[in-house]
């Protein structure tokens, strides 16, 4: 009992260090805390946070996921092919989003097939994709166009729904299904199982094999669909979309108390660590800090989250 | 009696949710064996971790050589010359014998790189002292884990300390080792040493220690000379209770043939045959390295079969996979719990579902209400003690978590249930719960394989004995032939074996 009311009130710790950090930036900027910059600032935080959701899978295992990155780009760049040339939104769109999952189920394949070291085996993927981004877009952006199914498409990251960005809501619907897989889902306890105890996880009777492929096929989805929204935003694709989102990724999680070496954190932790960085970075906007010091704000600030959220012994 | 070294008093330890130590007494005294006594979850651990500073008391006094002391960490306890085995084994697989045996005080040369040679060599010297033949160089990952106790026992007396805490050291020992370890121990003593000893094999306390201190739930019971005390009064105090018989051995008519193995072999094993029947307890004896954790994972799948036939429940199977297995109606519980058996991090509940998730799901979505009424039941029949069901299994005392692991395993519904050392490092009470789970599980109709080191409890507990020998079946013994000396005559290769 009073071990779990100990665990919440950590939980309570990061939700009121949000909070203060909230209120100290509405305190510097009176344009925070206004309802069009909080629908800003959410929805520049759904592209970092899904991915982070994506990525907490993956990290509960043990593993982790540099690929991310690339297979944003990658699938972008298919879903603004598809859409410019004409393809019905359901086809680009599953198309897209299909890639990235395929993507992602073979990093999982490979590392738990070859037992490889998921950072090589995605720092490869990651590297091969972000070629293959490069090969078909000929290093140079893909439209949409305006035709067509284009129009429905620019309505995934431009689009609301009941007064509420798309982005948005695609966000909470994704950390939804992310809570209930983890929370209430065998798959779920086979994941925290996996980076908690591999060896004694796989003599239980659980296939290793499909739960990595499964977490790494939920990290490259829910790349591929963060990558729908920018291109969608943009009408376009960009080949260098996505560089170093995967670091953003990983810091999200981190900051939201979830162990590197698996089987230890939760998805809530991650919604609280990309918001963390999400009002970061636009509170640095806000305050007219250059890009340059925002790199260095950025760091420190993972820094002492990180430290702060060190575990007491 | 010489006034103790050590003076423990008083001392009190709350964890959240859980008084581990309740106002508990120790004295240790110079060159004497004190042996720490109490059923799993007593709080012997608790206590010794307390001592050498890995935890913090909560209450009470400790003195030292007549110096009030309060350790704050494993290196102070360690400077003033107090060293301590833990029942859980913490040492670095990837690392060689020498290396974790000197982690952190690795010798050094002039310039301050590590004197591999002398490291070496120390090691070796440590090792032979101890009996054993194993190359300081070894990775220790290939060893067995009765072997890394033994690195653990030789990292120990490394230290040079004046008072030893061996928490449980006998646990995954041979009785060769054992027998080393013995004449560690006297020699140890012979120099002025004191040792704190704790096990759950009673016939140990009375050939090595002086003198004992029992605990209960946390409590301090009494503290007594060994020639003063008979076994069973040893056990009232710990258990509170009379015990009745040691092994309740029940005789059952055999059921329906439900494993048959014909010359199954593979890299580990070869030349297996043997058939189990329900109802029945067959064991399995044989020395370390005989090959008997190899067979019970060969039969669960871990290992593939290479030639032969296996047969579980009339339908020929080839494991392919644990789950198959599992399905199949076999599984194991292994002698690893930490290792091989349980996620640590994770909860009494979790572990115990974590092989049959499809009992408490539909469509892959957990049942939580289902779920808790099932584990609770499992808490109850195999009284684990824990706070709640939520509670990590790391916080678990180390014969619960050997619990929680047979629990997993039940939570299956098992037809062949293999245990592999199944009453290793638990209490006496506990023990004969473990055995009277067992007969229960034998009149439902299960075949049980019990693979143990400890040839008593084979004798007493099983309906046949089978006694490997490098890697095959050498003998097989009814229960009214079996006796240790004709067990270990097969055990050696003196007897038996195919022609
Ligand atoms: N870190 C911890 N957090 C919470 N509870 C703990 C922790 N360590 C031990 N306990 C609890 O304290 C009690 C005493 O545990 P301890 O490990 O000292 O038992 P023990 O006498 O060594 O048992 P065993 O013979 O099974 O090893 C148990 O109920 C255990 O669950
Ligand atoms: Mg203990």
């Amino acid at each position: 009992m009073k071990q779990e009311y100990k665990e919440n009130l950590r939980r309570f710790q990061s939700v009121f260090g949000l909070l203060f950090f909230i209120i100290v930036i509405s305190l510097l900027s009176d344009r925070f805390l206004t309802g069009s910059n909080i629908f800003n600032v959410l929805r520049q935080t759904s592209v970092n946070a899904i991915i982070a959701a994506g990525m907490t899978f993956v990290i509960l295992t043990g593993g982790i996921d540099l690929s991310v990155g690339s297979t944003f780009a990658f699938s972008g760049a298919i879903g603004a092919y598809l859409i410019g040339s004409g393809q019905p939104f359901m086809v680009a769109v599953v198309g897209a989003l299909t890639i990235g999952l395929l993507i992602g189920m073979a990093n999982g394949f490979i590392i738990a097939h070859w037992h490889l070291q998921p950072f090589i085996v995605t720092l490869a993927t990651m590297t091969i994709f972000r070629g293959a981004t490069l090969v078909f877009t000929d290093g140079k952006p893909i439209g949409t166009g305006f035709e067509g199914s284009a129009a429905l498409f620019a309505k995934i990251g431009g689009g609301y729904t009941f007064g509420i960005p798309n982005p948005i809501l695609i966000m909470i619907v994704l950390f939804g299904l992310a809570y209930y897989i983890l929370k209430h889902m065998s798959m779920g306890r086979y994941i925290y199982a996996t980076g908690g105890n591999q060896e004694a996880t796989k003599l239980s009777g659980v296939s290793i094999k499909k739960v990595k492929v499964f977490a790494y096929g939920i990290s490259g989805l829910f790349a591929a669909i963060s990558g729908m929204i920018i291109t969608s935003r943009l009408s376009s694709a960009q080949p260098t979309a996505g560089t170093g989102y995967e670091l953003d990724a990983i810091a999200a999680v981190v900051l939201g108390g979830t162990s590197l070496a698996g089987g230890v954190g939760s998805i809530l932790g991650t919604v609280i660590g990309a918001l963390i960085i999400g009002i970061l970075n636009n509170a640095l906007n806000l305050l007219d800090v250059s890009s340059y010091y925002q790199q260095l704000a950025k760091g420190l600030v993972i820094l002492i989250a990180v430290l702060l959220d060190r575990k007491e012994k | 009696m010489n006034n103790p070294i050590l003076k423990m008093e008083n001392i009190s330890k709350t964890f959240p949710g859980v008084k581990a130590l309740d106002g508990v007494h120790l004295n240790v005294y110079e060159g004497r064996v004190m042996a720490l006594l109490g059923e799993n979850g007593a709080g012997k651990s608790t206590l010794m971790k307390i001592l050498s500073g890995v935890y913090e008391r909560s209450e009470g006094d400790v003195s030292y050589m007549g110096q009030p002391v309060n350790f704050k960490n494993v290196k102070d306890s360690q400077d003033v010359g107090i060293a301590i085995i833990h029942q859980e084994l913490n040492l670095v697989d990837e690392l060689s014998i020498a290396e974790n045996i000197f982690l952190g005080r690795e010798p050094k040369k002039r310039l301050g790189a590590i004197d591999r040679k002398k490291m070496v060599a120390d090691a070796k010297d440590l090792l032979e002292s101890l009996n054993i033949e194993e190359d300081p160089n070894k990775s220790m990952k290939k060893l067995s884990i009765g072997r890394k106790q033994m690195v653990e026992i030789a990292k120990a007396l490394s230290l040079d300390a004046k008072l030893i805490i061996m928490d449980e050291p006998t646990d995954a020992l041979t009785d060769k080792e054992t027998e080393s370890l013995f004449t560690v121990i006297r020699t140890l003593i012979d120099q002025g040493k004191s040792i704190v000893y704790i096990s759950h094999r009673l016939k140990e306390i009375f050939e090595i220690c002086d003198d004992v201190t029992i605990l209960r739930d946390g409590r301090f019971v009494a503290e007594k000379q060994v020639f003063d005390i008979d076994e069973n009064t040893l056990i009232e105090m710990m258990v509170g209770r009379k015990l009745e018989e040691q092994y309740p051995y029940m005789m059952d008519n055999q059921g329906e043939l439900l494993l048959e193995v014909e010359g199954l072999g593979n890299d580990h094993v070869h030349d297996i045959d043997f058939k189990l029947y329900a109802g029945e307890i067959v064991g399995v004896s044989g020395l370390m390295g005989a090959g008997r954790t190899e067979l019970a994972k060969t039969l669960y799948g871990t290992y593939p079969i290479k030639r032969g036939v296996m047969k579980l429940v009339g339908n020929r199977i080839l494991p392919k996979s644990e789950a198959a297995v599992i399905k199949a109606g076999l599984t194991y519980v292994s002698e690893d719990r930490k290792k091989d058996g349980l996620v640590l991090s994770m909860s009494v509940k979790e572990n115990i579902s974590l092989s049959a998730m499809n009992r408490i799901t539909r469509h892959h979505v957990i049942r939580k209400n289902e779920e808790l009424g099932l584990i609770r039941d499992f808490i109850r029949q195999l009284s684990i003690k824990t706070p709640t069901e939520a509670q990590k299994v790391k916080n678990l005392s180390g014969g619960n978590q050997q619990k929680v692991s047979i629990a997993k395993s039940l939570m299956t519904r098992p037809k062949v249930l293999v245990l592999d050392e199944p009453t290793r490092g638990v209490d006496v009470g506990a023990k004969k719960e473990i055995y009277d789970l067992m007969n229960q599980f034998k009149k439902g109709g299960m075949g049980i394989i019990m693979i143990s080191s400890e040839i008593p409890e084979l004798l007493g507990m099983c309906d046949r004995i089978l006694v490997m020998h490098e890697g095959t079946i050498q003998g097989e013994l009814t229960r009214t032939e079996a006796t240790q000396e004709n067990i270990m005559r097969y055990a050696v290769g003196l007897e038996g074996g195919k022609s």
